[in-house]
């Protein structure tokens, strides 16, 4: 930037706003340039990578929710694997390639597209959807270290909306172990998520296969009518909303949707030697999104049965229980093991996003503030319960920008349109950019809560019938919302470049 | 850490994910009671961790 040399009222502010975007280009210094040669990486990089980030904490709440949600056995079955297929797929059609041409980090490619203003505000605003991530993560941590200490954790479907005293306690401890360690010592410990990772599908897998006879499962030949009756059984528990086939499809393919068609992951294809490498996100779906919820969705089943069995009346399948009625104490190690090894990158990735906007903080100091976040979130069990919810917002919020990366690779050059217009120009915000972004986002809102919060009651009998008439889930609004992005941004994009094109020496 | 030293980590690990699996099996073919498959998890969870860190690489430049 060479906006200010004068100290002027109104170049201070100038300055001000200019230091923050220096500041944030000086932290993503190191990877302005494109990959070189020789730092490309093969196939098993990237088929490790995907099959350990993948299987998390939060696969033990999402395989559960669905159950809860009342999906048939046909729905999980059929519907994940469709919808993790289109994961895969956006990851090697969309994605992959775009990484390998260009090989720069989606923090440059946004920079280029977007203009710094929009980059910073995605930067602060993913950060904090890290630290909430982070912090489900550590709820589902703190429900394994609660249950041998006797601590019962919040029921949230039962209205328990606050948990006890001592489980809070429990949680900050718990978070706080996190937030030190991810300061302290953030390699030995990434060392350790991967030693981890290769023996926790076992856990899923054993504990579900051992769960099978308490259902009444007795071999291959009585399991998909069993399933059917009493793991999957197509009606939504009390309070929940009723899902079906399209919503395994959606949520399988929106919750990393932001890594995939919102092109989060060009930061790690970019180190790819091919775009076919793409196909190594399947190892990370289909066992961490496709098995694990499979697994997680059986072991609640039958915590519940059991429980009912027992006399319960309202079973509580956290985590940690239904690890526990698994896997017994290795279940238990294995749901601590999950939550606490995804938080811990998810806190240090936050923690290095919020440093932009603390300059003169140590980085100890963010990574502890954004650790008091990720605490808070920790201890509101309703982010559990509507987990599924949270990710497909995230997804739908942060998706448009990948988007307009796909579409400024791809379709700008056969319109005619300027690439990189925006740093081209030496723009501080893209208004194409912002348009499509908040506008996408904005009407995917509207088109789901009109029919889903009482207070946007009055919008539908002011659309068109049509429009009144479509009933939107936000987990079938991944393709609509990608449109709307698309078509603002280019039908803006069309309009700025008339009205302001690039001469040749800009070019 | 020589070759054979890291054969006999990397048998012992395999044993350990052997462990986190096959009692699962035996419990649901009625052949393994839940408490015994609970102590093979264990077992198996403290061969593979006190052996796979050793063998396992750190990681990449990604």
């Amino acid at each position: 930037m060479s906006t200010e040399t004068q100290s002027t009222p109104a170049s201070v502010h100038t300055r001000t706003k200019s230091t923050l975007i220096e500041r944030l280009d000086a932290l993503y210094e190191y990877d302005r340039e494109p990959v070189d040669e020789n730092k490309l990486q093969g196939w098993w990089t990237f088929i490790a990578m995907f099959a350990s980030e993948h299987i998390a904490g939060t696969e033990f709440v999402l395989g559960t929710l669905l159950v809860m949600h009342g999906v048939t056995a046909v729905d999980v079955f059929g519907g994940l694997a469709l919808g993790n297929l289109l994961a895969v797929l956006s990851w090697v059609f969309m994605c992959a390639p775009i990484a390998v041409k260009e090989r720069l980090t989606i923090y440059w490619q946004i920079r280029k597209i977007a203009g710094p203003y929009l980059t910073i505000l995605y930067s602060g605003l993913f950060a904090l959807i890290l630290c909430l991530l982070a912090g489900s993560m550590v709820n589902v941590s703190t429900t394994a270290v609660t249950l041998p200490l006797h601590i019962p954790s919040p029921n949230y479907a039962a209205g328990q909306t606050v948990p006890s005293i001592s489980w809070i306690l429990i949680a900050i401890g718990v978070g706080t172990a996190i937030a030190v360690l991810a300061v302290l010592g953030f390699e030995r410990l990434a060392h350790f998520a991967k030693v981890v990772a290769p023996w926790m599908p076992f856990v899923f897998v054993s504990g579900a296969i051992a769960s099978l006879p308490s259902l009444g499962v007795t071999g291959l030949g009585n399991f998909w009518q069993i399933a059917n009756e009493k793991i999957w059984t197509g009606a939504a528990y009390p309070g929940q909303m009723q899902y079906g086939f399209w919503h395994c499809v959606g949520l399988a393919w929106l919750c990393n949707i932001a890594q995939h068609i919102g092109m989060g992951d060009v930061t790690i294809f970019r180190y790819a030697r091919k775009w076919q490498m793409g196909f190594c996100s399947a190892f990370g779906m289909f066992i961490g999104h496709y098995i694990a919820w499979i697994c997680s969705g059986v072991l609640c089943a039958a915590f519940i049965h059991s429980q009912r069995a027992a006399g319960v009346t309202d079973p509580n399948p956290t985590p940690g229980n239904i690890a526990m009625f698994g896997a017994g104490y290795a279940g238990i190690v294995c749901a601590l093991l999950a939550g606490w090894t995804t938080a811990n990158p998810t806190l240090y990735r936050a923690g290095l996003a919020f440093q932009v906007a603390t300059p003169n903080w140590r980085r100890w100091a963010v990574t502890m503030a954004a650790g008091v976040i990720m605490v808070v979130t920790a201890c509101i069990p309703a982010v559990l319960h509507y987990l599924d919810r949270i990710v497909a917002y995230y997804g739908l919020f942060f998706m448009p920008l990948g988007a307009f990366i796909f579409i400024d690779f791809w379709l700008f050059p056969r319109l005619g349109l300027t690439r990189y217009y925006a740093e081209r120009k030496g723009l501080l915000m893209s208004w194409p950019a912002a348009v499509g972004w908040f506008g996408s986002f904005g009407i995917s809102f509207l088109l789901y809560a009109k029919d889903h919060y009482e207070f946007m009651n009055w919008v539908n009998p002011r659309l068109p019938v049509f429009l009144a008439n479509y009933k939107a889930d936000l987990l079938l609004l991944a393709l609509p919302a990608w449109i709307i992005a698309v078509m603002l941004y280019t039908v803006c994009s069309i309009i700025q470049q008339r009205i302001f094109p690039v001469v040749p020496k800009e070019a | 850490m020589t070759f054979h030293t890291k054969l006999i980590l990397q048998v012992i690990s395999y044993i350990g994910l052997a462990l986190s699996f096959i009692p699962a099996l035996l419990v649901f073919g009625g052949l393994l009671s839940k408490e015994v498959y609970f102590h093979l998890m264990v077992t198996g969870m403290l061969l593979w961790f006190g052996t796979a860190i050793f063998w396992i690489r750190k990681d990449h430049q990604v």
